[in-house]
């Protein structure tokens, strides 16, 4: 991996005091390193627009650092760091044409006025909208107010650029688009893109990295694949995705392998390095595309068996509920036309059938 | 006027002449007032027929003149610190939330409720108190109090729709605070600076009881010296004065609310 750009350390944010006190960011440490599409991604209240924010210079931390190329960040204002921000809003100026918003940073930064208004014709045309220089924001639509909010953030070539929920306000449609335009800015550009958003599909799209945020703390740093496919924690498996999660004693198998007994009696070998310290009850977790279904008269002695109590079909998969008996339900997504038997009708019993990388151990 | 048949106040079959009943108790004596400025008789509620003399007579009336002089004075200073008082304490109360701030609000705004009468005899001892000499300087000063709420009002409203993420992008972009305050918050909030200070303008130019009671021999204003000319008798003269003030008041008015409409 290349250089550290931006590095939180130990960084906690408290806003109010004494009874209203509320923890906004709590002891959160993170490298985002150059070139990086990194996304904190979480619900409305775990801290990540706060750390935008922090990084931004728009809030001052409660305690801890952040350092901008291993320099301190925390005494500089906004307008001293070469940091800039896609708002949420947008929040273009109303009274000034596209293109003066655009070179609005540069001019702040003494570039000269030709100079200035190339880059802006440079930056309008990354982000295809070469003819609108002369209008207004209030003349654009939401979708070009944001290229333009875009281009007016990258113009003085920031080392970082910050977005906080830029799509959100956008239709579904036109949000898919901007994914795949900001994914290709970024390429472009090389610029360092921190993203913010509580949208899972949108952080899975476009990040190199993503971190999983909860109540003010990062539960989980890992690749889009990563997160997905080997979730740490309950919440970010619950979170992003769907997930079954099955609660078993975990044991030994007896070749030196840990595996995890479920209720039923059923044994679950694991390919996850389990510590040898963990035992006890615990939670797995279970993709319901890594699932599958077959006759109960192809069961194995080991494996999970149920009843079929729903089938929704979806078109390119149908989605399974499987009664296991003692409330336990498992969802199971089965491609259609993949070729395996997969029309399994309500009431049949049914065995399941899993991969053993695919089962995730949870930590508490 | 294009009438809506389903808007449910036509079903108050006493609507139209009830409108008309009210419109006519607002505006017939003004209208009154201006016809009986171009009246030629002395006599103000006779007419004879029409004439521009009287605008005449008090255009060239001295007293008149140095009058509405020190009105104009009067209005402009008073309008100018009101205004920047304004504009400063809407920017500070919109800066976020601290203890004590709707105390602060309703003190903001409280002259416009206060009884007038109380206002100007609180003013008076208050400047016979500390022995300031009455005068026009004594006159700009309580004026410049009871226009602060109206040039208060309109500048925060405007703060008030401005999105704040404004002068965040204005700092991010490199700009100092007093650099997104003269790019950003400025040129955004000029409308609304702009709507109080004439609003603040007409309610200086027209008032009488505080200046009748704050200003000293040298400082009569315009509504002062039409009400000592109507003691003397009421003269058409005195209905061109008015008329023109009321000309004056419009304009201004009309302006403001112009301007106010302006949106970006």
């Amino acid at each position: 991996m290349s250089e550290v750009v931006i590095s939180a350390k130990s960084v906690g944010k408290t806003f109010g005091s004494g009874a209203d006190k509320v923890t906004a960011l709590d002891d959160v440490s993170v490298d985002i390193f150059q070139n990086e599409f990194f996304t904190m991604l979480g619900p409305s209240g775990c801290g990540k627009t706060t750390l935008l924010r922090l990084i931004g210079g728009f809030e001052q931390a409660t305690s801890g650092q952040i350092l901008l190329e291993g320099k301190a960040l925390n005494d500089l204002p906004p307008y001293k760091r070469p940091i800039n921000t896609v708002f949420q809003s947008y929040a273009l100026f109303p009274h000034l044409t596209v293109r003066q918003n655009i070179t609005f940073g540069l001019e702040m930064q003494g570039v000269a006025r030709k100079q200035a208004d190339d880059r802006a014709e440079e930056m309008l045309e990354l982000v295809r909208l070469a003819q609108y220089g002369d209008r207004v924001p209030s003349q654009l639509s939401g979708g070009q107010q944001q290229r333009i909010a875009l281009a007016r953030a990258l113009a003085p070539a920031p080392k970082v650029l910050l977005l906080d929920e830029p799509l959100s306000a956008l239709d579904l449609k036109l949000r898919k688009e901007m994914q795949v335009e900001l994914k290709r800015l970024q390429t472009e550009t090389g610029i360092t893109f921190v993203f913010v958003t509580h949208d899972q599909e949108e952080a899975l799209a476009m990040s190199d990295r993503i971190a999983v945020m909860k109540s003010g703390e990062i539960l989980q740093i890992g690749a889009p694949r990563e997160i997905y496919e080997a979730p740490t924690h309950r919440f970010v498996a619950d979170f992003i995705g769907d997930s079954n999660f099955l609660v078993g004693n975990l044991v030994d198998d007896g070749a030196g392998k840990r595996a995890v007994k479920l209720g039923g009696g059923q044994v679950i070998e694991l390919t996850q390095d389990v510590s040898s310290q963990r035992s006890g009850e615990v939670t797995v977790s279970v993709r319901p595309e890594r699932l599958g279904l077959v006759a109960e008269s192809q069961a194995g002695d080991n494996q999970l068996v149920g009843t079929v109590s729903t089938v929704i079909y979806f078109g390119t998969d149908t989605t399974y509920q499987i009664d296991l008996g003692n409330d336990a339900l498992l969802t199971v997504r089965m491609q259609n036309g993949s070729g395996a038997k997969a029309d399994f009708a309500q009431g049949e019993r049914v065995g399941i059938t899993m991969s053993p990388d695919s089962i995730r151990v949870l930590a508490d | 006027m294009k009438v809506d048949a389903s808007n449910p106040l036509w079903r108050f079959r006493g609507i139209t002449s009830t409108a008309m009943f009210f419109f006519a108790y607002l505006y017939l004596p003004i209208v009154v007032l201006i016809a009986l400025s171009f009246n030629e008789n002395r006599l103000a509620t006779i007419w004879t027929g029409f004439t521009m003399d009287w605008y005449v007579t008090a255009l060239s009336n001295d007293d008149m003149l140095r009058a509405a002089q020190n009105s104009i004075v009067i209005a402009v200073s008073a309008t100018v610190l009101a205004t920047i008082a304004a504009t400063l304490a809407a920017m500070g109360m919109s800066r976020g939330r601290f203890k004590g701030e709707a105390g602060v609000s309703a003190m903001l705004v409280l002259p416009l409720l206060v009884p007038e009468i109380v206002t100007a005899i609180a003013t008076l001892l208050f400047f016979v108190a500390l022995g300031i000499k009455l005068g026009l300087l004594t006159v700009i000063i309580a004026h410049t109090v009871f226009c602060i709420p109206f040039a208060y009002l309109p500048i925060r409203a405007r703060l008030e729709g401005m999105d704040p993420a404004l002068v965040e992008a204005a700092n991010d972009l490199y700009a100092n605070e007093w650099k997104a305050f003269r790019r950003v918050t400025l040129p955004l909030l000029w409308p609304g600076i702009l709507s109080g200070a004439m609003l603040s303008f007409i309610i200086s130019l027209d008032d009488f009881v505080i200046s009748y009671f704050v200003g000293g021999a040298g400082a009569t204003t315009l509504p002062i010296y039409i009400f000592g000319m109507i003691r003397i008798g009421i003269t058409p003269e005195v209905n061109a004065v008015s008329a023109m003030m009321l000309i004056v008041s419009i304009l201004f008015v009309s302006i403001s609310f112009l301007i106010d409409r302006i949106r970006y």
